[in-house]
C-alpha cells in the first residue's frame, strides 16, 4: 500500500512569518517552530498576549494531538485577536471567559489556567465550563480552524486535493493488501 | 442560447435546476417547449470546483438562513443548517454521490404493506413500480447508471474492499460497487471516473452525472431553454380563475422581476418548494398555493440516516476514490421481525479530515475524540440510509420572525424521529459495526446523522386531493397549471437514495406536461 508521507510540505516558520508582523528571532531560530512560550502574541492589538496564550493552552487541551507543535494551535487561535477588534461582544466573551477560567484555576490550584501543570487538571477545569457560550464558541471555531489547516492534513494521513494529481486511479485507490481473501 | 421576454406568457417557468428541474427543463426543451429555469444560485462550472471540503461548502452549499426545531440532533448541533444541499446551477446534482437505485414494489405501497403505524401518516403512492419501470429505464440510460444498459460496475476502492470483506464474512449476499451514475467507461461525451475522491464537492472530471453539464447544456442547445442564475423565486402569482400566471423573482442585482408563464413547475428541493407555495398565499389561497389539503410542508422526510466509521490496525485510506464506492443491499427488504418496518441500505462513505472533525461527534472534545481523529488513515466508513416514517408534524413552516434579505419569511424545519426510525437506526448501527468487526476493526464509531441531504415529501403525491398536494403526474390538485417536480412529491421515502426516482418522475412529467399543452388542457 502507498502510505502517506507525514512530513508537512510547508515550512511552519516561514508560513507564520507571513501572518505576523514581528516574529522574534528566537522563534526563527528554533527548529520546531513557534511554541506557546515565545513572544508571537506580542503584536496582538485587542487581546492581551496572556489571553492569547491561555487560548492556545486551552486549544491543545480541547484537541490534544501530541504530534502537533504549538504553532498549529497558535495559527488556530490567533484570529481571535482580529475578531475581538471588530466586535466588542467577542472581545468581552473571550476576556470574561478567560478571566473566569483563570479564576477557577486559581481557586483550585492557586495558578492561572495556563500554568496549571497537568493536562488532567486543566481538562477538569474545562469540563466545568463546557456548556458555557465561551467554551462552545472556542471549541466550535477550533474544530474548523485547527483541522482545516492544510499543513496538518499529512500528519493525519490525509492527502487533500487530488484532481490535479489525476485522482487516485493510478495512486493507490485500491491498493489495500491486508484483507482476508473474500 | 435562448433568451425569453419577461412578458412571454407562453413559457414554462421551472424554479430550480437540479435533478428534477434540470431534467424537466431539458426534456421539455427537446420536445419544443419554451422553458425558463430560475436558479437561485450561481453558475459554477466543473473546472471551478475545488477539492477542499470547507472551501467547496462555501462555494456550493445552500447557506441562506433557515431555522430548526424538534428532537433531532441536527437542531442542536447545526441549528441554521438543517440540510446539506446546493445553491448553484445543477442544484444538488453537483454534490450528490451518484447512487441510482430503483424503489422496490412495496415501497410504492407503504400503507398497504406496513398497515397502520401510530404517528405515521402512511399513504400508498398513486403509481406502482410497473408503471414507473419504463421511466426508470429512460433515466438509467440518460444518467449512464452502472450495472444497467450493459454499463460495467465501477472498480472497488479500499473503503469498498473493507466493507465487502466484512459483508461476506457476515453472510450478506447483495454486495457490489453499486448502481452509480458515474461513468466506469467514457459515455455521453463524458470521461471515466478518475477516482478523485471528492464526489461531494462537485466532480471535476464530469464522470458523475449532474444536470449542470448534461441536461442543461443539452437543453440550451435546442434554443428552447434559458437558465437564469442568481434568480431567487419570491412568489408565484395567479389570476382570478386560480390559474398561475407567472413567478416574481429577485434577479442578480436584487431587483424584482416578473416572468409570465403558461405553466409553473416548482423544483426547489423539499424545504424551499413548500416555502415558495406558502409564501405565495393570497386572498384566494389564504393557506398558501395548492394547499387546500393542508399538506403543503407536512410529512417532511429526511431518511433514517447515520454512519459507522471503524478503525483498523493497518491503513485503509478510505478517502481515495469514489465517495460512495459500494453497497450492501441485504437489509433493504421489509422484514418487520427486525423490529421495524421498511429497510435500509449500507453504502460506503468517506469524508476528509476537516469534515470528519466536524461530523464524527459534533461538540466532542478531549482525548477520546483526538484518538479517533488520529486513526483517520486506518478508518473505513459507511453511510446508513433507510426509509423513515412520514409524520404530519415533521414539517416545513414559515418562520414567524426570521426573514431573508428580500423580506420573505425563511423556512423553519421541524423534525422528530419516529420510533420506527430509531429502531431501524439502532439495528443499522449494530450491523454496520458487525461488518467491520468481522474483518478486525479495533473500534467502531456510530456517527449521528449529518444535516439532511435527502429532503423529501413536503408536497406529497396522492390519489385523493384531500390527502396530498399533487396527483400522479406532480400536478397540483388545486391548480392545474402548477406542478411540483422535485423530491417533495414523494408520498413515502423508500430505503434507497432518491435521485433516480426524481429524474424518472421528471422525464414522465415532461411527457405529461407537453401532451397537456398540446391538447390545450393547460
Amino acid at each position: 500500500m502507498r502510505e502517506v508521507d507525514r512530513r508537512s510540505k510547508y515550512d511552519r516558520r516561514v508560513f507564520l512569518k507571513g501572518a505576523a508582523t514581528t516574529v522574534p528571532a528566537v522563534a526563527i531560530a528554533t527548529s520546531t517552530g513557534l511554541s506557546v512560550s515565545d513572544a508571537w502574541a506580542d503584536d496582538a492589538t485587542t487581546l492581551t498576549p496572556a489571553t492569547l496564550k491561555t487560548l492556545v493552552k486551552m486549544a491543545r487541551d480541547i484537541y490534544p494531538h501530541d504530534f502537533l507543535g504549538d504553532s498549529y494551535y497558535i495559527t488556530a487561535v490567533r484570529p481571535w485577536d482580529g475578531k475581538a477588534a471588530k466586535d466588542p461582544a467577542v472581545k468581552s466573551l473571550i476576556n470574561d471567559g478567560v478571566a473566569g477560567l483563570d479564576q477557577a484555576a486559581k481557586d483550585r490550584h492557586k495558578l492561572p489556567y495556563a500554568q496549571v501543570q497537568w493536562e488532567s487538571e486543566r481538562v477538569a477545569l474545562l469540563q466545568m465550563i463546557e456548556q458555557t457560550p465561551f467554551f462552545q464558541k472556542i471549541c466550535g471555531d477550533l474544530v474548523v480552524s485547527l483541522y482545516n489547516q492544510k499543513e496538518v492534513w499529512p500528519k493525519f494521513g490525509y492527502e487533500g486535493s487530488s484532481a490535479e494529481h489525476g485522482g487516485y486511479i493510478k495512486r493507490g485507490f485500491a491498493d489495500i493488501d491486508w484483507l482476508p481473501k473474500a | 442560447m435562448a433568451k425569453f421576454d419577461l412578458n412571454d406568457s407562453g413559457v414554462v417557468v421551472i424554479v430550480g435546476s437540479g435533478a428534477g428541474g434540470g431534467t424537466l427543463g431539458n426534456e421539455l426543451a427537446q420536445k419544443g417547449v419554451k422553458v425558463v429555469i430560475l436558479e437561485a444560485g450561481s453558475r459554477i462550472e466543473m473546472q471551478d470546483f475545488v477539492n477542499d471540503e470547507w472551501e467547496s461548502f462555501t462555494q456550493l452549499a445552500w447557506s441562506d438562513m433557515r431555522t430548526t426545531s424538534g428532537s433531532w440532533r441536527v437542531a442542536k448541533d447545526f441549528p441554521n443548517l438543517p440540510a446539506w444541499i446546493v445553491k448553484a446551477v445543477g442544484g444538488s446534482t453537483t454534490h450528490w454521490a451518484g447512487a441510482s437505485l430503483r424503489f422496490a414494489e412495496h415501497e410504492f405501497k407503504v400503507k398497504s404493506t406496513y398497515g397502520d403505524i401510530a404517528g405515521a401518516n402512511l399513504l400508498d403512492w398513486p403509481i406502482a413500480l410497473a408503471e414507473m419501470e419504463p421511466w426508470y429505464a429512460k433515466a438509467e440510460d440518460k444518467m449512464g447508471v452502472t450495472r444497467t444498459n450493459g454499463i460495467a460496475g465501477l472498480p472497488g476502492n479500499n473503503n469498498f474492499k473493507v466493507m465487502e470483506a466484512g459483508a461476506k464474512k457476515l453472510g450478506y449476499k447483495s454486495v457490489h460497487t453499486g448502481n452509480m451514475a458515474i461513468n466506469s467507461d467514457p459515455r455521453d461525451g463524458r470521461g471515466a471516473c478518475q477516482q478523485i475522491g471528492f464526489c461531494f464537492q462537485g466532480c471535476k472530471s464530469g464522470a458523475k452525472w449532474s444536470t449542470l453539464y448534461t441536461e442543461i447544456p443539452k437543453g440550451e442547445a435546442t434554443g428552447n431553454l434559458e437558465v437564469r442564475p442568481n434568480s431567487m423565486a419570491i412568489k408565484i402569482e395567479h389570476d382570478a380563475s386560480g390559474k398561475v400566471t407567472g413567478v416574481v423573482y429577485a434577479d442578480e442585482s436584487g431587483a424584482m422581476q416578473r416572468q409570465k408563464a403558461r405553466v409553473v413547475a416548482v423544483a426547489g428541493n423539499s424545504i424551499e418548494s413548500p416555502r415558495l407555495l406558502l409564501n405565495s398565499a393570497s386572498n384566494m389561497f389564504p393557506n398558501g398555493l395548492a394547499n387546500s389539503s393542508g399538506q403543503v410542508g407536512r410529512n417532511y422526510m429526511r431518511h433514517m440516516t447515520g454512519s459507522v466509521y471503524a478503525t483498523f490496525e493497518k491503513s485503509v485510506h478510505m478517502y481515495r476514490g469514489t465517495t460512495m464506492a459500494g453497497i450492501i443491499r441485504d437489509e433493504a427488504k421489509n422484514d418487520p421481525k427486525r423490529g421495524f418496518v421498511g429497510g435500509y441500505e449500507m453504502e460506503t462513505l468517506s469524508i476528509g479530515v476537516p469534515f470528519m472533525a466536524a461530523f464524527l461527534n459534533p461538540g466532542a472534545w478531549g482525548r477520546s475524540f483526538t484518538s479517533a481523529m488520529e486513526s483517520y488513515p486506518r478508518m473505513a466508513g459507511m453511510w446508513l440510509v433507510g426509509e423513515d416514517m412520514p409524520q404530519e408534524t415533521n414539517r416545513i413552516t414559515l418562520d414567524p420572525k426570521a426573514k431573508d434579505k428580500f423580506g420573505m419569511p425563511v423556512a423553519s424545519v421541524h423534525f422528530d424521529d419516529h420510533p420506527n426510525d430509531v429502531a431501524m437506526r439502532n439495528h443499522a448501527y449494530k450491523q454496520g459495526a458487525a461488518v467491520y468487526e468481522a474483518v478486525g476493526a479495533t473500534v467502531t464509531y456510530p456517527t449521528p446523522p449529518y444535516p439532511s441531504t435527502h429532503n423529501l415529501g413536503t408536497n406529497r403525491m396522492s390519489e385523493k386531493p384531500r390527502d396530498g398536494v399533487v396527483n400522479k403526474f406532480g400536478q397540483t390538485h388545486d391548480v392545474k397549471n402548477l406542478f411540483i417536480s422535485d423530491g417533495s412529491q414523494f408520498t413515502s421515502g423508500a430505503a434507497c437514495n432518491p435521485t433516480l426516482t426524481i429524474v424518472s418522475l421528471a422525464i414522465r412529467q415532461a411527457d405529461h406536461i407537453a401532451g397537456a399543452m398540446q391538447r390545450k388542457e393547460i
